[in-house]
């Protein structure tokens, strides 16, 4: 039962990443992507790894990929002129792609990582708690590595901020000002006589003749 | 795997740096708001924090050494060196570029945050002693430079050269991350010393190890510019603003030396005789290639970066010898390196004046006329680039050279000079051909290429 | 084919498969009957508020009501605008219904009424509540519409931006609770009305709620929809049973919301009355009204905004979500933390982690 379902999801996980690089409208490659990784997470789900999985699905499919479905739709890229060539550079390209899988395999294959070399992760219960675990190593033994990726993130922020940001041109609002704003500020009421209408009378008839 | 809380005295230099860095952080925030920017405070802080950093790393230094953070860090006398230099070389870098910097209007205060954090990036690399944190402060360290290389962004050039620069740097980091992913593969594990452990062992599957390594060593060849691996390396220096050319082309390279001899001689010293041989052929190339593609350049930026690309071959040749002498020689060797393009980059920002970059050659001619104690300075450092004897880059390539032909690579050792006695003679002819010595000082201590 | 299936599946395993089938029928059906009652609801509610009586012509007031907008959208044509991006298009309302139903799969109604009773239970509702987006970007985007476009990108960009506070204002949840199993959450807060999590939690439970509503396009932040301005947003060329799958979605959301509310900040399905001398009075009420009721007072807070609150602007939407609800959320983490540490109070002394300790 497991193998088969590992099978389905495996099947449309190769479909879905073939074709985020072959399909030409690129708001569906990056949906093919979206399903990709909503495979993958299901993979991990099998490997016990809920955790991480949801976390692929939180991150990913939930915060990076609308992200960049938003950008998509806003620049409407056209990707033909970036595939013209594909097919005349097809031949080289499956080539080398041939090699490095052969390659691949042959080093990273059964008889290097088979089950009898690598033993398999020992199942764990029920009662098992991936994320508990993954918490209490994170928080001890890689600490470290845990901060730097903190400041890593803090940096892409400020990388981010200060090439975007132009202060100068944007206009903005100061809130806290808009509230303070009394009705003094805004209008004012100024006395001012009636006006009265001129005679119609001659003008009129002038204009009538 | 057991926790023991962490030593937390070994790693007080990046505590402190990373402490200041926050800190910096929030006074440009609300510094920025006021009219005249925030570079200047900036600067100033900046400063303050490489020097307090700085007195705390030599406050720990020669003392008690040793690995904390669960084998992530370790505090040896490598680390304690490298990390005084860069502390040292950065604050140079930032009194040097400060001018460039007002006259383009990049004086601003991300410009020292994101050298600040670039400079956490570089100690945590220097004392790594872990896959993942070598990798981690690696990122950070990229992260802060793309961005210190797009900072003018206005400038299509320079925009170009970051978009280089980032997408070489993520391959090279992809090779890296997976030739370190198939050598936990391989060893069962990321900690450099059982990496080490397990490779001396003779149980692990040389094939699949050797498949890693070869990722491994592609990645560093990227990341360091050497020869196949070389193409961004002079756009991006080319590209980017001088004063950014400076801070990327000096500090990062002695971090990257001690991810090499965290990597290679510590990890995987066990694979050396594998290693050399990928070496020796990323060395020999990168001083050929690199000394014979700067005689072509009218650009002397593009010529210092050729410059660098063979000087990253010395550096290498040193490491693949694979002895403590030659780690010793490659060790000096970088310094030496970076305190001349601390020198040549500088002497490119003096000349340099708002809406005017000095990176042409011919912009230098005269300059023995002008100003001859600059001249002078000038070719005192290309001398010692070239490594002419009484100079420091003299005794750098000669101990990198002397330790090859000790460990018995005289045929490589011979290509080292070789190539560059053969590109002096063609600058001797050009000179001859010149005639006239003041004038064409200039010219001639720009062409030297190294 | 069905022997080939027989010998992949086993007898237990259908079984299995075949009373999980039952369970999620029992849990959809009820709730799309609800989520037709709540647009009742709310019409009848804003009706009173603003001084109207509200639908009362099908049906005695007017019950029948929203079973006549039902067979009325049902009959309804779907119509496909030219030049739309036709598969995309038909499947953008499946997409935004599916997180909405999902979700409720690790739901606790009562102490063993839950579906799925996971682990990872409230990160899988983060995880999977944040897929709603993508019925709606990809509706507006499909339609090719500029409305429709306008109104996608607006719901994205806020949907995106309030999950983070919401995703905080849950790690205070369970930092306090100590376990991302939603029925150890709820069993953590036990011993009454003081003991659940809306007092010491209070700015979180305050920002997870207008979050919620945020998230759910809602008045006052529905500028997604926003019709002076942009018509009706992602869903303006739907008709028929397409455009009633997302207004399904929109409420089952609600409804997910206000329970989610209920669950994480005011005791799922615990009696207010516990530990107090009405205790054994209220015994015999099931845990699963007191949840309904405690929904009810949330999403009777839905329609309340709704009929009291003007529309936000775009960039004071923002302004709320990333400059005050992040700030307040990260902060008060800081302070549950603390309070965790030290043993503050009800909530956090030993007594509660050794009850944690003991789930």
């Amino acid at each position: 039962m497991e193998k088969y379902i590992f099978y389905a999801f495996a099947a449309i996980l190769l479909f879905s990443a073939t074709m985020v690089i072959t399909v030409r409208n690129p708001v569906r490659a990056a949906l093919f992507l979206v399903l990709a990784f909503f495979t993958s997470a299901g993979i991990w789900l099998m490997l016990e790894a809920e955790f991480l999985a949801i976390t692929l699905v939180l991150v990913y499919v939930g915060a990076v990929m609308v992200l960049f479905l938003f950008v998509v739709m806003m620049l409407n890229v056209n990707l033909t002129p970036v595939q013209e060539g594909f097919t005349r550079y097809l031949p080289l390209g499956i080539l080398v792609a041939a090699l490095i899988t052969a390659e691949m395999i042959a080093v990273l294959g059964a008889s290097h990582f088979g089950l009898d070399i690598v033993s398999a992760p020992i199942a764990h219960g029920a009662n098992y708690s991936n994320t508990k675990e993954l918490g209490r190593l994170l928080y001890t033994v890689y600490v470290y590595p845990f901060e730097i990726a903190s400041v890593i993130l803090t940096v892409a922020i400020v990388a981010a901020i200060t090439l975007t940001l132009r202060r100068k041109t944007s206009k903005f609002q100061d809130p806290g000002k808009q509230v303070k704003v009394r009705r003094e500020d805004r209008v004012r009421l100024v006395k001012m006589d009636a006006v009265k209408p001129k005679p119609p009378a001659v003008a009129s008839e002038e204009t009538a003749s | 795997m057991t926790f023991s809380i962490p030593n937390i005295a070994f790693a007080l230099p990046e505590m402190v740096l990373l402490g200041f860095g926050c800190a910096l952080l929030l006074i440009v925030a609300y510094v920025d708001r006021a009219p005249q920017g925030s570079g200047f405070i900036a600067y100033w802080f900046s400063q303050a924090t490489f020097v307090i950093t700085g007195l705390v790393i030599f406050q720990g230094m020669g003392g008690e050494g040793g690995q904390t953070f669960n084998g992530g860090y370790i505090k040896d006398g490598l680390s304690d060196i490298l990390k005084l230099a860069i502390c040292l070389i950065n604050m140079v870098v930032l009194l040097y570029s400060r001018h460039y910097l007002q006259a383009r209007g990049l004086f601003t205060g991300a410009y020292y945050i994101l050298a600040v954090f670039a400079t956490l990036g570089m100690l945590i690399m220097v004392s790594a002693y872990h896959f993942l944190t070598l990798y981690l402060g690696l990122e950070l360290l990229s992260l802060c430079l793309y961005a210190i290389v797009a900072m003018h962004r206005d400038n299509k050039i320079a925009t170009e050269a970051a978009m280089k620069y980032f997408i070489l740097g993520a391959l090279a980091s992809g090779m890296l991350l997976y030739g370190m992913s198939i050598i936990y593969g391989a060893t069962g594990s990321l900690a450099i010393p059982e990496v080490a452990e397990a490779i001396l062992s003779g149980s692990v599957n040389r094939v699949v190890l050797n498949f890693g390594l070869v990722f491994l060593v592609v990645g560093i060849g990227f990341k360091l510019g050497a020869v196949p691996f070389h193409m961004w390396l002079p756009d991006v220096y080319d590209g980017a603003p001088t004063a950014m050319t400076l801070f990327i082309a000096t500090a990062p390279k002695i971090a990257g030396f001690a991810m090499i001899i965290r990597l290679l001689a510590e990890g995987l010293g066990g694979a050396h005789a594998h290693w050399q041989t990928l070496l020796i052929i990323l060395a020999v190339l990168s001083m050929v290639i690199g000394n014979l593609a700067a005689i072509a350049q009218t650009n002397i930026k593009r010529m210092l970066a050729y410059s660098t690309i063979s000087h990253v071959g010395f550096i290498l040749l040193g490491v693949l010898v694979g002895t403590a002498e030659g780690y010793a020689a490659a060790m000096f060797y970088v310094l030496a390196y970076v305190l001349m393009t601390l020198g040549g980059f500088g002497m490119i920002l003096l000349m340099s004046r708002a809406g005017f970059e000095a990176d042409n050659i011919t912009d230098y001619q005269g300059l023995g006329q002008r100003y001859p104690w600059f001249a002078m300075m000038m070719m005192i450092l290309m001398f010692s680039m070239a490594g002419v004897p009484p100079m420091v880059g003299f005794f750098a390539k000669f101990a990198v050279i002397n330790a090859a032909v000790d460990a018995g690579l005289m045929p490589i050792a011979i290509v080292a000079p070789k190539t560059f006695q053969w590109a002096l003679s063609v600058n001797a002819l050009a000179v001859l051909g010149l005639g006239f010595f003041p004038g064409a000082l200039l010219a001639l201590c720009t062409r030297i290429f190294m | 084919m069905i022997d080939l299936l027989m010998s992949i599946v086993d007898w237990v395993t259908a079984q299995t498969v075949l009373y999980t089938m039952i369970k999620i029928v029992a849990i959809i059906a009820p709730l799309l009957l609800t989520v037709a009652y709540v647009t009742y609801a709310e019409r009848k509610v804003i009706g009173y508020i603003q001084v109207r009586i509200g639908p009362n012509r099908v049906g005695p007031f007017g019950l029948l009501q929203p079973i006549a907008d039902g067979l009325k959208l049902m009959l309804k044509e779907v119509i496909l605008p030219a030049k739309s991006n036709m598969y995309l298009f038909v499947i953008a309302p499946v997409l935004a219904i599916a997180p909405a139903l999902a979700a409720w799969a690790v739901m606790p109604f009562d102490a063993t009424l839950t579906l799925a009773n996971i682990d990872a239970g409230l990160l899988y509702i983060l995880a999977i509540t944040s897929m709603g987006v993508y019925g709606i970007i990809i509706a507006g985007w499909a339609s090719n519409s500029k409305y429709a476009l306008l109104g996608a990108l607006r719901s994205a960009a806020q949907v995106v931006s309030y999950e983070i506070a919401m995703g905080f204002a849950l790690v205070g949840v369970l930092v306090a609770a100590g376990s991302l199993n939603m029925g150890d959450i709820v069993l953590a807060q036990q011993g009454g009305f003081w003991h659940w999590y809306w007092l010491p939690l209070l700015p979180l439970f305050v920002v997870y709620f207008i979050s919620g509503v945020a998230e759910t396009n809602r008045a006052p932040f529905d500028m997604a929809e926003g019709e002076s301005e942009i018509v009706a947003g992602f869903h303006v060329e739907y008709s028929g049973m397409a455009f009633a799958v997302f207004f399904l979605a929109e409420y089952a959301d609600m409804i997910l919301i206000s329970m989610l509310a209920a669950v994480l900040f005011c005791g799922g399905w615990l009696s207010p009355f516990e530990g107090t001398f009405l205790a054994d009075f209220f015994a015999w009420v099931p845990g699963i009204i007191w949840l309904f009721m405690k929904t009810s007072f949330f999403l009777f807070l839905y329609l309340w905004f709704r009929a009291t609150f003007p529309r936000y602007r775009y960039d004071q939407v923002m302004r709320l979500g990333w400059k005050i609800f992040i700030p307040v959320t990260l902060v008060w983490l800081v302070v549950v933390s603390t309070a965790q540490v030290m043993d503050v109070g009800i909530w956090f002394n030993e007594q509660a982690d050794a009850l944690r300790a003991a789930l």
